[in-house]
């Protein structure tokens, strides 16, 4: 059973109240269709649990397979240095089959954050450090695709539909606490 | 069938299609450890796709000195497109004629649906496995477990 070695740190991008009882955590890669695809359904698992859950993301880009993934990533980083890591990151997998230069520039408007600068940091690969060190933890936990979501730190190895995920939260939610 | 060949046992050496004109044999590859990955078929379903992991964190693999093989009971021809079109970076061998064969001598083919488990092998660099690992068929292991393997090799 593969678990989650990197536990979820106030340096994680997450969602919800820190004292839930369930963590979900997605690595997921902006490009990635499957992502795409779980990208409402894991806002329908959040609305459904409300309090009750916390909703991190982490990058996984699969950077052979999707070129634009890897870019993408650390542009919902550059927007989250300036605290609007959440609304690129639903922007991003709202405009997924326009990922590129020209969409980040111009999501980085729509957000009031500057697309000049935004472009220098992807030239400068500011923020790939963090995306690297997402994907590395991710693969020492046992990342085998995306998205792989992990619930209170064991990786969910079923479907990612809506109650797929929320058959497995109740679960977790009904298991006995040590 | 028999049981997956655990750790401390010495690997069936083998020679297999690597491309449709060349062969390969595990014991050409002695002196560095190696990653035998035995999966299903080829042109499984894209993200979730096991060889498209590996072929993304080839480089913590190489970290390793570990030459990486993908193995399964398609030809070579269509190994060939599978990793054209996926832009593998990794050998694919062709585990087609007999059929299987180095699946069954490592006790990890699937008489009734004709393919291999999905099941993973680290062979150390004398040609003994290390580590070995049979994944529930539908789940794709993930990389963990072999960079836990690659690491616990004497150096």
């Amino acid at each position: 059973m593969a678990k989650l070695k990197t536990p979820v740190s106030p340096e994680d991008h997450a969602q919800g109240d820190s004292l839930a009882p369930v963590t979900l955590v997605e690595y997921g890669d902006y490009e990635c269709p499957h992502c795409g695809r779980a990208y409402p359904i894991v806002k329908g698992v959040q609305k459904h649990f409300g309090k009750r859950l916390l909703f991190v993301f982490r990058n996984f880009p699969l950077t052979q397979s999707h070129p634009h993934a890897e870019p993408a990533a650390e542009t919902a980083e550059f927007a989250g240095s300036q605290g609007k890591f959440w609304e690129m990151h639903d922007l991003l997998f709202e405009h997924q089959n326009r990922l590129g230069l020209p969409l980040f520039e111009q999501l980085a408007e729509e957000l009031d954050l500057d697309p000049e600068a935004l472009s220098a940091s992807l030239e400068s690969h500011e923020f790939v450090a963090r995306v690297r060190a997402d994907f590395s933890g991710g693969v020492r936990s046992g990342v085998n695709g995306t998205p792989t979501f992990y619930i209170n730190g064991v990786r969910h190895n079923g479907s990612f539909d809506f109650e797929y995920l929320v058959e497995a939260i109740e679960a977790d939610l009904a298991a006995p606490r040590p | 069938m028999s049981d997956i060949l655990p750790a401390g046992t010495p690997a069936p050496d083998f020679t297999l299609p690597v491309t449709p004109d060349q062969k390969l044999s595990l014991s050409e590859l002695r002196g560095k450890p190696v990653i035998l990955a035995f999966y299903p078929a080829d042109w499984s379903p894209v993200c979730g796709d096991q060889m498209g992991l590996y072929n993304e964190i080839l480089p913590e693999f190489e970290k390793h000195g570990a030459e990486l093989l993908g193995i399964s009971v398609d030809g070579a021809w269509c190994h060939v497109a599978f990793a054209e079109a996926r832009s593998y970076r990794f050998p694919l061998l062709a585990d087609f004629e007999p059929k299987g064969e180095v699946a069954r001598a490592y006790g990890v083919y699937r008489s009734a649906d004709g393919m291999s488990e999905r099941a993973l092998f680290v062979i150390d660099k004398d040609g003994k496995i290390a580590w070995s690992y049979l994944s529930p068929i539908g789940v794709n292991p993930g990389a963990d477990g072999i960079l836990d393997a690659l690491e616990s090799l004497p150096k």
